[in-house]
């Protein structure tokens, strides 16, 4: 009961402010969507604190959805740690999203629409980590995927909104294919898409093959394979991760909501759902680690140049969910899902926090023409603070526990993935301590570069949007520490239950005992990275462009993203507008439309005119017809006829 | 001649029908006043009463002979009388108003309808090429008549010289073709030209006669390319009499044909078909092309009259049971098509004046929503589209054209069938979605409230009990070719290979 009510309820609210919205106004529309939603995040603690630790995972089954022949699946809520966290995490986060979308959005003409598209985002959300088989939970990705659609293009009369939005949307479509594939390539071997089938078929489906576009492949490697391209899409990973920082485009709640905190970490819940499979393939897990890291590294170097400090942020939860990805990859499940729940904290900290500044700024997005805002917004400076050490990892923010926690699996892990993503981690986590340190420079220190008229506007944020910053920064302090024990310290194994593929003797035990170089390096290479961002952008300000022209390419390609963008362009895009525009004016507009419509209507008009000219009105003119008429029917007839 | 005055009994009707014409006569002639109203009155009672005869006689199961062979009365006959005296009733009844509105209503107009009426009856009835010869002609002048009949209106005069002159050239043709038969065959009786073409015998003459009766015919029906008076006569003569010319004399001249060609010409079928399937194709395409750039609604409607009678040569085509079923059911459902679709026209008029265009029509569905709405069925019938009456129609005479291997005429059938849509659609899109320029007047009148509203409720509504039509065709079918329906002989393409047991 509590899980429908915690999953349905966002969906109550999202309909009565979507389709009464006009009606009730913005007031009660916004009233009443956080009524339903702060329902729904106490349902979901109540769920969480009676399900962990030791509850026993259940499943609510609401009603039959298909049942055709072998495929039978129903419509259920999965009640287990896995999923309570998840409950927990985003009714949590949204609640304040809500409560914060009350102030941001006050001057807004769509007030009801926003909130609803909120609340119906929340539901999908809730409806796809609480579900029990894959064709459900792919219910919830693509729900998901149309609420972040939706909120994309909110101010839908901007044209890069719009554009953001169709990014958004295309890109994570390449990502469905590979999941629907998935889920398909899950049904050929299981005979079922039912989670709890899957899992107890699984160890003995270890070995099995399956032929694909004429290969013999492993079954569990191409079945993983095909779900984690679903879930590189989703979590914007390296190569299927350009829709992210477009996205920036919506308002700020939703970045911090949907491209921060929640749905982008879908992918991350969806591979350590099916950990009982990933377990089985070492390719697969391979690959997890290896797109992990990369995209750690790759968009922390991009999050180190950009001046949109909406943009450093975003490519900051890019480079987050790389973490997140070869914690998986190594086998630390727990682990991933730990560093998920507290980067959604912090993270939504820093955007929510972010947008305050924005706020302040007279909608200023450029770092370039901020600074000196420390004095005027103390509390969203401080609440930056704490949202950038815990994004560092400093000690004892919520980041620290779970990123070394992280480094120490991927280097516990021995294998060959793991010390490359270990390296690459350590880079990151280097570049991020610096470009947090540069965000913060930036934005709050130095000469105010923003002109007079802005600055005499700057302005703390009204109680309402500052109260759900402090909720979360009271996540980032205290998320690691509390969670510590439970998601990967020594109670692990009776609080994940078999929520998750793990047992005594795997990476995460390994990781408690590792060289102590290995805890203490990571803090190290913080340190030098805050070092550097304070030398940079306040002691010596000359320095980062004297960089640039030192190493004028390398700057270029880092600053255009690795021109991922421009690459897509032209190998897919440009191509297939080339082929639309031939389509369309040739294919469809020159043959088609010319032979078929238009000829045709060309031709009948002809033969009409000529029909009605035909008849002239003389008498003489019918009788000859006549005549003429009977004579060829009689000669045709006498030349044709059999006798 | 006559020794047996029973011989007479199976021309009753037609017997009834001439006295009912000249008794309508001497009364118009010698009583005093203003007689119009009651010899319409009565002659539409005796129409009413002769169709009653019809249905009643007995000997339905048949043949019965009369005049010496002469003539004949047996289901088919029947079924064609009956379609074409509701044919000529439901006109006149239309007609009556009309004329009352136009101040022009005189006795002689409905004793003429009912002399066309007896001579249709006796077409429908012949059993000689003769007998049919006189029917033609008793039909005919009549209609010349009536074509010329609001003589003070050049129009109209107009109309009806060309139709007679026009109409004098087919009956040269006809007589010329049945002469040529007479001829080569030594007869004119239909019995006797049927045993000859049974023995296997055939000259070429007789066969040249046949395609010149098939002229003549052609011409009374309006089939390419012997439609050319059609649109100017349809246009310049007074509306109903328009009406009247569409439906009835339609019915009777493919009636002819169906028994002249199937009857002592069927054997020849072969021969002949050739000619009808190219009249057939010509008059579907015209019907359909030419119809597209008509601006006055009376000649669409003659246009499309000349498509409708393609569509019906497509059963006689086929030559089967089948096929002359399909030609009855057409003949029916279009005669309530058309009937229907004129009482709308004949009450087009605009502050009493009449009115013809056809963008006159233009957003009947604001100021006259029934009215249009009922239009709006009779266009999507006439168009063919389903569930309507229309589609029915259509969809009986392509099948017996698929059963016998006329692939080309049917898929020619369909394809005119959507151009002709066009211009059924074009009068639903003035009606419902063009703004109106200037209302209509309401339609007024209990006849043609009656035939409109009734004819589109049985469009609408023909497809639930279709039954009651097709038996009484299949019935009539039956009678004229004397061979029931095959059961279907699917064709082999359509065959799945593992269909058959």
């Amino acid at each position: 009961m509590l899980a429908v009510g915690a999953v349905f309820l966002p969906l109550i609210g999202a309909l009565i402010a979507g389709f009464r919205g006009r009606t009730l106004g913005d007031h009660k529309s916004q009233m009443v969507t956080c009524g339903f939603m702060a329902a729904s995040t106490v349902a979901s603690w109540l769920l969480f604190f009676l399900t962990v630790p030791g509850g026993e995972a259940s499943s609510v089954s609401l009603f039959t959805w298909v049942s055709s022949g072998e495929l039978s699946f129903e419509w259920a809520l999965r009640v287990d740690p896995l999923s309570t966290v998840m409950l927990m995490t985003v009714t949590t986060i949204s609640l304040l999203v809500h409560v914060y979308s009350i102030g941001y959005m006050h001057h807004d003409p769509g007030v009801p629409r926003f909130m609803a598209y909120l609340s119906l985002f929340t539901f999908f959300m809730l409806m796809l980590v609480t579900s029990d088989n894959l064709v459900q939970m792919f219910f919830g990705w693509e729900g998901v995927g149309l609420a972040s659609y939706l909120l994309i293009g909110y101010w839908y009369e901007r044209p890069s909104a719009n554009a953001a939005a169709i990014k958004a949307f295309v890109v994570n479509r390449v990502g469905d294919f590979g999941f629907t594939l998935g889920i398909f390539g899950v049904f050929m071997v299981f005979g079922t898409v039912n989670l709890d089938a899957i899992f107890a078929a699984a160890p003995g489906m270890a070995d099995a093959t399956v032929s694909f576009l004429g290969i013999e492949w492993h079954a569990m490697t191409l079945c993983c394979l095909l779900l984690f391209v679903g879930a590189m899409g989703k979590s914007a990973q390296l190569g299927l991760h350009t829709w992210l920082p477009d996205a920036m485009e919506g308002p700020t709640p939703v970045s911090a909501l949907i491209h921060a905190a929640t749905m982008v970490t879908a992918g991350v819940f969806m591979v350590a759902r099916l950990s009982p499979l990933f377990v089985l393939s070492d390719t697969a897990m391979a690959v997890v680690t290896l797109v992990g890291a990369a995209t750690a590294f790759f968009a922390a170097t991009i999050g180190c140049t950009q001046h949109d400090i909406k943009r450093v942020i975003a490519y900051s939860t890019c480079s987050q969910l790389g973490y997140m990805f070869f914690a998986l990859g190594v086998g630390a499940f727990g682990t991933g899902i730990f560093h998920l729940m507290t980067h959604a904290f912090f993270k939504a900290l820093l955007f929510l926090g972010a947008g305050s500044v924005i706020h302040a700024m007279s909608d200023e997005q450029d770092m370039r023409r901020m600074g000196g805002l420390w004095k005027l917004i103390p509390v969203t400076y401080v609440l930056m603070w704490i949202g950038s050490l815990a994004l560092m990892g400093v000690p004892p923010f919520a980041g620290f526990y779970s990123k070394d926690m992280i480094l120490e699996v991927a280097f516990a892990s021995h294998s060959f993935t793991g010390s490359i993503a270990f390296l690459l981690g350590l880079a990151a986590a280097g570049m991020t301590a610096f470009y947090s340190t540069r965000l913060l420079m930036l934005t709050f220190h130095g000469k105010p570069r923003a002109n007079e008229r802005v600055m005499a506007h700057v302005h703390e944020s009204p109680r309402v949007m500052i109260w759900p910053l402090v909720g979360l920064a009271a996540g980032a302090v205290f998320a690691g520490m509390l969670g510590y024990d439970a998601f990967v310290g020594e109670d692990r194994l009776a609080f994940w239950g078999t929520a998750l593929a793990q047992h005594a003797d795997d990476v995460t035990a390994h990781a408690h005992h590792v060289p102590g170089w290995v805890k203490t390096l990571p803090l190290i290479v913080t340190a030098a990275g805050v070092a550097l961002g304070w030398l940079f952008y306040i002691a010596r300000t000359d320095l980062p462009a004297r960089v640039c022209e030192r190493f004028p390419e390398t700057y270029r390609f880092v600053f255009n993203k690795w021109y991922f963008d421009e690459l897509y362009d032209r190998i897919f895009i440009q191509p297939a507008f080339r082929i639309g525009r031939g389509l369309w004016k040739k294919g469809d507009g020159a043959v088609i439309d010319g032979l078929g419509p238009d000829g045709v209507a060309t031709v009948t008009r002809g033969l009409a005119r000529v029909f009605s000219r035909g008849q002239t009105g003389y008498l003489y003119h019918y009788a000859f017809v006549m005549i003429i008429g009977l004579a060829g029917i009689v000669t045709w007839f006498l030349l044709t006829s059999a006798r | 001649m006559i020794t047996d005055p029973l011989a007479l009994m199976p021309a009753l009707p037609e017997v009834l029908m001439a006295l009912l014409g000249m008794g309508l006569l001497m009364t118009g002639v010698f009583r005093k006043g203003d007689t119009a109203p009651l010899v319409c009155r009565v002659a539409l009672i005796g129409l009413a009463l002769v169709a009653a005869l019809v249905i009643s006689q007995p000997g339905w199961g048949h043949a019965a002979p009369a005049f010496g062979g002469l003539f004949v009365n047996d289901a088919f006959a029947r079924f064609a009388k009956l379609l074409t005296l509701a044919g000529s009733g439901l006109t006149l009844a239309l007609a009556l108003d009309w004329l009352a509105r136009e101040k022009d209503l005189r006795f002689e107009f409905p004793i003429l309808i009912v002399f066309a009426t007896l001579g249709m009856m006796m077409m429908i009835s012949a059993n000689d090429l003769m007998a049919a010869y006189l029917g033609v002609e008793l039909q005919s002048l009549a209609l010349y008549v009536v074509a010329a009949y609001q003589r003070d209106n050049t129009r109209s005069t107009e109309a009806g010289l060309k139709y007679f002159v026009l109409g004098a050239l087919a009956s040269g043709l006809l007589l010329y073709g049945m002469s040529l038969v007479y001829g080569f065959a030594g007869t004119t009786n239909f019995d006797g030209l049927r045993s000859l073409a049974d023995s296997g015998e055939v000259s070429t003459g007789v066969l040249v006669g046949v395609v010149f009766i098939i002229a003549g015919l052609a011409f009374k029906v309006s089939a390419v390319p012997f439609h050319m008076w059609t649109p100017d006569v349809y246009e310049g003569a007074p509306t109903p009499v328009t009406a009247f010319f569409s439906v009835a004399p339609k019915i009777a001249a493919l009636a002819l044909l169906a028994r002249v060609m199937i009857d002592p010409f069927g054997p020849y079928t072969d021969d002949w078909r050739q000619v009808v399937v190219l009249i057939s194709i010509l008059s579907m395409i015209l019907g359909a092309f030419a119809a597209i750039a008509q601006n006055n609604i009376k000649r669409l409607m003659a246009y499309s009259s000349i498509g409708h009678v393609g569509y019906a040569l497509i059963g006689i085509a086929a030559g089967t049971t089948e096929g002359i079923r399909g030609l009855l059911v057409y003949l029916a459902i279009y005669l309530i098509m058309n009937v229907g679709t004129f009482a709308l026209i004949l009450s087009m008029r605009r502050r009493g004046q009449r009115v013809e265009a056809i963008t006159d029509l233009t957003g009947l569905s604001r100021t006259a929503p029934l009215s249009a709405a009922a239009m709006g069925v009779l266009m999507f019938s006439m168009a063919g589209i389903p569930p309507l009456a229309g589609f029915f129609g259509k969809f009986y005479v392509f099948m017996a054209a698929i059963n016998h291997g006329l692939y080309t005429l049917a898929v020619i059938g369909v394809l005119s069938s959507v151009v002709a849509a066009f211009y059924y659609l074009r009068i639903v899109k003035l009606m419902f979605f063009d703004e109106p320029v200037e209302a209509l007047d309401p339609v007024s009148g209990t006849a043609p409230r009656l035939v409109l509203y009734g004819g589109a409720l049985a469009i609408c509504l023909f497809f639930l009990a279709p039954g009651v039509l097709v038996t009484g065709a299949e019935a009539a079918a039956v009678a004229l070719t004397g061979q029931p329906v095959a059961p279907a002989p699917v064709p082999s393409s359509l065959l799945s290979s593992t269909a058959l047991p």
